[in-house]
């Protein structure tokens, strides 16, 4: 049994051997007890139940390759169907021989964002990538995708659609948000009453109403009270009310973040003289954005699930397409290949930045508290 | 010329509080405060808790606002301009009870912040200074660690030592090592003491007697928001006047 020691002299042991390895895990989350047993063998059946019938309908049954509907056996899913419409599913009704404009943009925006990843690039080289991604590329992609100037042929935005708008409405929701939800929230919390009011209206106002109804007004209720010719593009309006209806929520997120903050923060940065603005930017947000990274990018997430609406304005994003497609008379009936397909591709998104998030986490993270 | 000469010789107030009020809402938390601090003079401040220490000190660098009466910190009167606060904020340090260090930054760019957003230093400079500092405070060898990382008697001499960079001409001290296990106590106050000795002009609100005999040039002693008694270390611990002097000495000498 356990040795005795003299005071002072004990050893560092290992620890017990049977606390470790996969059998001791096994054992320890699996079937601790006779109900934690039933439940571990209750899943086990479930999961044989549900996946191998999805497994054949997914890979096994289902048809890959062919042109039309008499390609497809019907036992499994028919994947030649979103094989078809692959294109206006990922671009719309954008010119085939124009799409290379947009994936060069996609290759732009990878080139660009990848040496953020490594650890080993300067934090310097990484701002200015950082910064051309938020500020630089929105601008020259603007005059890439609509055309009409440096030789580029003109494609007016109803014909753009898919995956494509879908990025386009979500990445302009997220990259307008968070500066304008920063400034909401500051002003928010500004001891200038005017300012204040104004902040909480405008919050209170778009938190207020859902997005639908967002949309609606900006497609149909505005051009009742603009005239035709002055109001900006119904894509345009939708993306203005995106953004500032997602701004209004992020402006709560983030004073959630600011309110964190203790006190003595503050006071420390008045104290060494930093003015208003610059405690604010060097001190204060960067602890309060870092704490509220979950809840900003639950925010990111659920703006680009809800770009989706813009099928009730007419506008046809990556699951309008698939929806679309589905009602086209040569393929009627394969709406669930679409959902399904739609879902997918707004799952690699939403994960993607999920992952991202919890990396960002871990990668800000000093150790406090 | 020996640090006493020096003192005597720059025999300027650089600190005045003449007839100061101040009020939270309808609380009138400080009464009549009058005091004229010196170049270069240290001054302990003790009392109960909630009589209004912390207060009158975060009045001098308008952390709070005053509503009635004069403060006046080497020719600026402190009034609602901003530019004006910003600028004896500049050469007035403070220290605080918790730290608060920036947990964001490491110890290094905490140090090296205020240098070179508000004094526009150079940030190789900067981080000269910042070095130079953490050496007097004698933890070079955790530049590169965060806040979180040091012990509580680390992270205070890493505020000072952050105040010091930006070159005060006025230290102030709230309880600096009441928030510090008994252990940690003696290396802050020993960092303090090296300040004071160099002559540095300094008002401490603490409740180390040790430190205020060792180095207080005058303590002061506050209850109800007001200067109940102010004298030299001698007088003032061997025979303070005040009965609210007296009981509060006794308690604290003999718990
Ligand atoms: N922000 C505030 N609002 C209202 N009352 C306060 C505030 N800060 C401090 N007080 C009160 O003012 C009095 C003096 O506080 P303080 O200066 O912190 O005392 P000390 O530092 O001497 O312990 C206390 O009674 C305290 O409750
Ligand atoms: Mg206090």
């Amino acid at each position: 049994m356990a040795e005795k020691y003299t005071p002072g002299t004990h050893p560092d042991l290992p620890p017990p051997k049977n606390l470790v390895g996969p059998a001791a895990w096994i054992r320890d989350n699996l079937f601790s007890g006779p109900v934690n047993s039933i439940m571990t063998l209750f899943c086990l059946y479930l999961l044989w139940v549900i996946v191998p019938p999805l497994v054949n309908w997914l890979f096994l049954n289902a048809d890959w390759i062919g042109t039309s509907r008499d390609d497809c056996s019907k036992e499994g899913a028919c994947w030649v169907f979103i094989d078809v419409w692959m294109r206006q599913l990922m671009y719309g009704r954008y010119p085939a021989e124009e799409i290379w404009r947009i994936n060069l943009s996609y290759i732009l925006v990878v080139l660009t964002a990848l040496p953020l990843f490594f650890k080993a690039v300067p934090s310097k080289v990484k701002g200015a990538l950082a910064g051309v991604l938020l500020i630089v590329y929105p601008i020259v992609f603007f005059y890439l995708y609509v055309g009409g100037s440096f030789g580029l042929e003109f494609v007016e935005t109803p014909r753009w659609g898919g995956l494509f708008l879908t990025l386009v409405i979500a990445v302009t929701g997220i990259v307008a948000s968070l500066p304008l939800g920063i400034v909401l929230a500051l002003g928010r919390r500004s001891e200038m009453p005017v300012v204040k009011s104004l902040c909480v209206v405008f919050i209170e106002f778009w938190r207020g109403i859902p997005l639908i109804t967002v949309l609606f007004m900006a497609s149909v209720m505005f051009p009742l009270f603009v005239p035709e010719d002055l109001s900006p593009d119904k894509l345009v309006r939708a993306l203005v009310g995106v953004a500032l209806f997602s701004s209004a929520y992020m402006a709560e997120v983030i004073r959630g973040g600011l309110q964190a903050i203790p006190k003595g923060q503050y006071e420390a940065a008045a104290a060494m003289g930093l003015s208003y603005w610059k405690s604010m930017l060097l001190v204060i947000l960067p602890q309060a954005l870092k704490m509220v990274i979950p809840g900003i990018v639950n925010t990111f997430i659920g703006l680009f699930k809800d770009t989706t609406l813009v099928l009730i304005i007419g506008l046809f994003d990556l699951l309008g397409m698939a929806q679309a497609a589905a009602t086209n008379t040569d393929w009627l009936g394969f709406t669930i290949e679409g959902y399904v397909f739609a879902a997918f591709g707004f799952f690699v998104f939403c994960f993607a930045m999920s992952r991202y998030s919890q990396r960002l986490e871990r990668a800000l993270d000093t150790g406090h508290k | 010329m020996s640090e006493q000469q020096k003192r005597e010789m720059s025999d300027e107030t650089v600190i005045r509080l003449v007839g100061m009020h101040k009020w939270y809402g309808d609380f009138h938390v400080l009464k009549d405060i009058n005091l004229d601090v010196k170049r270069g003079e240290r001054i302990v401040i003790c009392g109960p808790s909630g009589s209004g220490k912390s207060t009158m000190i975060r009045c001098i660098n308008r952390l709070e606002e005053h509503q009635q009466g004069q403060i006046i910190i080497e020719d600026t009167e402190l009034t609602n301009d901003v530019k004006n606060i910003e600028e004896v904020r500049r050469e007035v340090g403070m220290c605080f009870q918790h730290f608060n260090l920036f947990p964001h930054l490491t110890i290094l760019d905490n140090l090296t912040l205020a240098p070179i957003w508000v004094r526009k230093m150079p940030k190789k400079e900067a981080e000269e200074l910042a070095m130079h500092y953490l050496e007097r405070v004698k933890i070079p060898e955790q530049a590169d660690k965060y806040p979180g990382q040091l012990s509580g008697g680390q992270q205070q001499r890493v505020a000072i030592a952050r105040s010091l960079c930006m070159k005060p001409n006025i230290m102030l001290f709230d309880e600096p090592t009441s928030a510090l296990d008994p252990e940690m106590i003696a290396e802050v106050l020993d960092v303090m003491v090296t300040l004071a000795e160099e002559g540095m002009t300094m008002l401490c609100v603490t409740h180390e007697m040790g430190f205020a005999r060792k180095v207080a040039d005058r303590v002061i002693f506050m209850d109800g928001g007001e200067i109940i008694e102010e004298n030299t270390p001698e007088p003032f611990f061997n025979n303070p006047q005040n009965e609210r002097t007296q009981l509060f000495l006794s308690q604290i000498l003999n718990h």
